[in-house]
């Protein structure tokens, strides 16, 4: 199974799915998001690479509407999520799927009802038929049912991963976001995991944004990829061609030197 | 000069934070109380609070009351021996276990259980990203892990008060007859001729004030907890004394309300 998306290109005639303008977020007197502006078109996966800090998650909350941006707009389908009111926020929220970072699996609750609540929530199932459909789901990625009756804490660090995206594809998003989802697993685990990702977003026809510190798997993943730095995007473009942006401060990223522009502003 | 501009400085950016942390406390408490009445309802999470702060408490809260209404027969005896009233304990031990004793000792061992356990749970889900991923399965998070909290702990702790209530008393009696040599039939008759209506629904009223304010606090705290398991810790520390505070403050409030002539 080939997991490497870089065929598809962004071209300008295209209706971008996600489009941001001048995305500006500030806690107090910290400048997280400086007018960030991002297109990504249907169907295709976005990369936000950045170093920590840079404010990635910031951006993706701020899409969730988990974060009230200070300035700018969010466009989904061509539609300002800003300007919605707060019922087709809600509506447009609900097409989102999110991995985050470390699961946020519900401690409380077994698997099963982990990977089909957003669906019981919406009261799309009944708790009978949502046993059922979490086997369904379990088992596109990778994972036998009977992992369904156990609790969160009894699964391994890349099992926890498999669940919040089978929690996050359950009511088969028509956009992702995926939040570093191979930080905490081995190499080869993380590729795996990639690897499913790429299967789900390419089997539901979505479109996704990943934020990660992981070039494997950015190139793995992403179709796209941007750098976000100091607030901005400072570089945007096919995610293969990542390692040779001719851009100082991703070519620095990228290839995890110690000297470069990043580095002379961490000494300052 | 300038040292009484910066004190002044000082009182007035204290005063100011003081007034944005009450202001903050009162919204999450009205938007957690306006999503009681607002459907959904998540009535298996209502269960669960309802089990956690009423069933689970039992015993501590029984044994508190118990022990609290044989100390209270003791020292009232010998208080009252000096006056050759004696005949008084039972109306004491009822009086003040009903209408204080009660309802503040089973607020105050529920707040160090339960506050507790509810700050270090929510608190947890935050810094776990568990509250954002609720937001994303369209489920809010205030309906989900507030409000069935704050339903459970207004009838939980009048449930609970009413069990410490009997058992208080049972404890005086206990004393009573087998240690001070009361009269069993005369000592029960003196606490039910004596104990009014009014002084058993004022503990319950407190008693569900109490309850509010211990799912107010835990939740509250834990809501906004922040930096990993040190903001948890102090998340939960911080719910157990607030909530501790709030109901001694309330104790008084609601004693006047009732009792003021």
């Amino acid at each position: 199974m080939s997991v490497t998306r870089n065929e598809r290109a962004p071209t300008s005639a295209t209706l971008a799915k996600i489009r941001i303008r001048g995305l500006a977020k500030r806690f107090g007197d910290k400048i997280v998001l400086d007018g960030v502006d991002l297109e990504v078109l249907p169907g295709t996966s976005m990369v936000v690479i950045g170093g920590s800090g840079s404010g990635k998650s910031v951006l993706l909350k701020c899409i969730l509407g988990l974060l009230e941006p200070d300035a700018g707009t969010i466009e989904i389908d061509g539609d300002d999520l800003l300007a919605m009111s707060r019922a087709e926020r809600e509506a447009t929220h609900r097409r989102i799927g999110m991995l985050f970072q470390n699961g946020a699996l519900f401690d409380s609750l077994p698997v099963w009802e982990n990977v089909t609540f957003g669906l019981l929530a919406q009261d799309r199932l009944s708790r009978r038929a949502a046993r059922e459909v979490a086997g369904e789901l379990l088992a596109q990625v990778g994972l036998a049912a009977s992992v369904g009756e156990m609790s969160p804490a009894e699964l391994s660090g890349g099992m926890q991963k498999r669940v919040a995206l089978a929690r996050a594809i359950a009511a088969r998003p028509d956009i992702m976001f995926f939040d570093e989802p191979t930080t905490g697993l081995d190499p080869i685990m993380g590729a795996i995991i990639d690897g499913l990702l790429v299967d789900c977003v390419k089997r539901l026809g979505s479109t996704a944004i990943a934020i990660t510190h992981d070039m494997a798997s950015a190139r793995r993943i992403g179709d796209t990829a941007a750098m976000l730095h100091r607030g901005k995007i400072v570089w945007s473009g096919p995610a293969a061609a990542l390692m040779d942006s001719a851009n100082a401060v991703v070519d620095q990223f990228t290839h995890g030197r110690r000297e470069g522009p990043i580095q002379m502003e961490l000494r300052r | 000069m300038n040292a009484i501009l910066d004190f002044v400085a000082a009182v007035g950016r204290g005063t100011m934070a003081a007034c944005r942390a009450a202001g903050a406390l009162a919204l999450f408490a009205i938007d957690g109380l306006s999503h009681l009445v607002r459907p959904p309802f998540y009535w298996r999470m209502f269960g669960r609070a309802l089990r956690e702060i009423g069933y689970f408490s039992l015993p501590v809260v029984a044994l508190t009351a118990i022990f609290t209404g044989m100390v209270l027969a003791l020292q009232s005896y010998t208080g009252f021996a000096r006056f050759s009233a004696e005949g008084a304990v039972a109306n004491v031990v009822v009086l003040s276990v009903t209408r204080e004793l009660g309802p503040v000792l089973a607020g105050l061992m529920v707040a160090g259980r339960i506050g507790a356990a509810m700050a270090a749970e929510i608190g947890t889900m935050r810094v776990t990203d568990q509250i954002d991923a609720l937001s994303t399965l369209s489920t809010n998070p205030m309906k989900y892990l507030v409000a069935p909290r704050f339903a459970a702990g207004i009838i939980a702790l009048p449930l609970l008060v009413v069990v410490a209530d009997i058992l208080g008393v049972m404890g005086g009696f206990i004393v009573s007859v087998l240690k001070l040599g009361f009269n069993a039939e005369t000592y029960l008759n003196n606490t039910l001729d004596f104990v009014q209506p009014m002084d058993v629904v004022s503990g319950l009223v407190k008693a569900a004030v109490f309850g509010f304010l211990i799912a107010l606090m835990g939740c509250y705290q834990g809501y906004n907890s922040r930096g990993g398991a040190q903001g948890v810790g102090a998340a939960t520390t911080a719910a157990v004394v607030s909530a501790s505070i709030l109901i001694l403050a309330f104790d008084y409030v609601v004693t006047e309300m009732f009792f003021a002539r």
